[in-house]
């Protein structure tokens, strides 16, 4: 069984995935993050290689994404990064990031170097199945899943092809719009989980505008079997400039606090 | 059928809530294309309204400068002042054949902003446009022209804050705004059908040169000269002439020069990448990070370039070439000078790369360069370079 699957498989109430961009605020710094969270109960760490144009993301993950350009983060590192993640804790990585990232490295080579520090699934916001073929293949070869999305604007008829070529899980986004912290989740966020969760084996995680433990109890009522959370947490990065301690408490406290964990 | 793809290049690298969409434009277009009302009301606006047909103006002084016969596609002549109401004009209409009845735009300079809140106006749709910071204080009559159109206008605080930050914003607004709103892009970029139905609404300009050079030279040119930034007035100047003998050259900014950073010509100094929906050429480092780029002329100050550009490109059916800041400015004066006509700077590129290839052309050559703006709206940045308050 995959380290994916095993996170699922092994679970007691619904995986945490947390996210963060590689190299946020520092290199250094985000590692320390992600120690972090997996030590606060995250189950599922997504790990984004930053990018000049972060065109499917909210004013918050834009700002870590230049910081972390700032900070002079790269491909390279964001590949060092994921290895030393995997040498602290044996938690899925899903390396996420944006087409060109990929494209430049090389489909293969990118898959290759993924896979050789770890990383356990790919996640590419702007490449849908459509443009995908290369990358699947060369995803497969090397043994990661490739996460493909569905949105709320995606039809029924469209949502049976996205699903036919899935793996590891199946990200459903949960509002139309950019990532970023929302205090509500649409209305139609309980239905559209359970359609899907009818439509698919694979399991199912929830992301964009989750943010609040009762989000989590929601689409956990609901059927989905993760929640990613991304702003909530880079918010906090950039709410605490002068990084340090206090800023590892308040990711900490806030990811056990969506867990569950006293 | 539309092309998903020319060649290897285009495609659509968007996130997946905007697939279906992309799907629901397509097939729209189509429809619109087979609509005689949609027709109609198309060619009664661009008659009408935008001042269709462009002359093409025989240009006695620079023929006898350039040693071949020599003649400008007028679309500085248009409502506007620029070719970019052709689009916006198709794509309002697009849009309200749709049933979309709120439109937004991303604007570098603000012409393109300009002329859609001037359709959005005339077709009574709601219009905002996403402007980077940095252009909005560059060019704050054209804010002000677009909000005396009743347009609004959103400045772009993100990243370079300039043109390219403003297409990931009006993106980011489509992405969440995606059942009622169209997004009038202003160039033949972005995701397929984009590039299509751009080039498709420009097209006007080829067709009407063609025509027109075949009543007064009884031929074809042999060399059409038209910028290139993201690349829509090109696209329209050439799509009806491809492969059919003219040789066809796209201009870009070589700004500072092709051997520093600062410039912004994306096919001749730049290597293939996926950017804001496509693939094509782009601006980029080593790690596929894009990069910023420099002209002297807002319009070509861009990063990336039509896919059916990279396309042309590959099969050689269009050369591309670059002109400095530098130039670009003389062929302003000169043009301002011996003809009358202030070109917009971006077309000034095109002035000045057609200067330097007409010679070979002889004096029975026949050369057609795309004036695709008047240069109104640089008379006061150029002013200043003089020194002039």
């Amino acid at each position: 069984m995959s380290r994916l699957a095993a996170a699922f498989a092994d679970r007691d109430g619904p995986v945490f995935v947390g996210f963060l961009v590689a190299g946020d605020p520092d290199p250094a710094m985000s590692l320390a993050v992600a120690k972090t969270m997996i030590d606060a109960g995250a189950g599922i760490l997504e790990v984004a290689i930053p990018f000049s144009d972060p065109m499917a993301d909210g004013p918050i993950i834009q700002q870590a994404h230049e910081r972390a350009l700032a900070a002079g983060m790269t491909p390279d590192a964001a590949f060092d990064l994921v290895q030393a993640i995997r040498g602290y804790a044996p938690v899925p990585v899903v390396l996420f990031t944006y087409a060109n990232i990929v494209f430049r490295q090389g489909w293969e080579r990118f898959a290759a170097r993924a896979a050789g520090a770890g990383a356990d699934a790919l996640l590419v916001v702007d490449l849908p199945p459509e443009e995908s073929g290369d990358l699947a293949a060369a995803a497969a070869r090397h043994g990661l899943d490739l996460i493909r999305l569905i949105a709320p604007t995606t039809s029924a008829a469209r949502r049976r092809r996205v699903l036919a070529g899935a793996s590891g899980f199946v990200y459903l986004v949960a509002v139309e719009g950019v990532t970023g912290v929302r205090d509500d989740l649409p209305a139609y966020l309980a239905d559209l989980i359970r359609t899907v969760r009818q439509e698919t084996r694979l399991p199912l995680a929830v992301g964009f505008g989750v943010s609040r433990p009762g989000h989590v109890q929601a689409i956990a009522a609901a059927g989905a079997d993760a929640v990613v959370v991304g702003s909530a947490i880079t918010r906090i990065i950039g709410e605490h400039p002068d990084g340090g301690t206090k800023m590892l408490q308040a990711v900490g406290d806030y990811v056990a606090a969506m867990v569950g964990r006293p | 059928m539309i092309q998903r793809r020319f060649g290897a290049f285009g495609g659509q690298y968007v996130p997946e809530t905007l697939m279906e969409t992309l799907v629901e434009l397509e097939e729209a277009y189509r429809r619109a294309r087979q609509d005689p009302t949609f027709l109609r009301r198309l060619s009664f606006y661009l008659t009408e309204y935008a001042g269709r047909e462009t002359p093409l103006t025989y240009c006695a002084n620079l023929s006898h400068d350039l040693g071949c016969r020599v003649y400008l596609k007028r679309e500085d002549l248009l409502h506007g002042g620029a070719h970019k109401i052709n689009n916006t004009l198709g794509q309002g209409l697009l849009a309200e054949f749709m049933g979309k009845r709120r439109l937004i735009a991303e604007t570098g300079a603000g012409q393109h902003g300009v002329a859609t809140a001037m359709a959005g106006a005339v077709l009574g749709l709601p219009v905002e446009v996403y402007m980077g910071e940095v252009d909005t204080e560059r060019q704050r009559l054209n804010v002000y022209r677009m909000r005396l159109l009743g347009a609004t206008v959103h400045p772009v605080a993100s990243g370079t804050r300039t043109l390219k930050d403003a297409v990931n914003e009006a993106m980011r607004d489509w992405v969440t705004n995606v059942r009622g709103t169209h997004y009038l892009i202003g160039s033949c970029v972005g995701p397929h059908p984009f590039p299509s139905i751009v080039r498709d609404f420009q097209s006007v300009i080829g067709e009407e040169t063609r025509q027109q050079v075949l009543e007064r030279e009884g031929r074809l040119p042999d060399m059409i000269v038209a910028c290139v930034g993201g690349g829509s007035n090109a696209a329209g100047m050439f799509a009806p002439f491809i492969g059919a003998g003219p040789a066809l050259v796209g201009v870009e900014a070589a700004g500072a020069g092709l051997g520093t950073p600062r410039h912004g010509a994306s096919i001749c100094g730049g290597s293939p990448g996926i950017f804001q929906g496509a693939f094509s050429y782009l601006l980029q480092d080593g790690d596929g990070q894009v990069r910023e780029t420099h002209s002297v002329a807002a319009g070509l100050d861009y990063p990336g370039v039509g896919p059916e550009h990279a396309s042309w490109k590959e099969s050689g059916a269009v050369r591309y070439e670059a002109v400095t800041d530098r130039e670009a400015l003389d062929a302003f004066r000169y043009l301002s000078r011996r003809e009358g006509i202030i070109p917009a700077l971006e077309s000034a590129h095109a002035v000045a790369y057609a200067c330097r290839a007409a010679a070979d052309l002889g004096p029975d050559g026949i050369l057609v360069i795309n004036l695709s703006g008047r240069g109104d709206k640089d008379v006061p940045d150029v002013a200043r370079m003089d020194g002039v308050a």
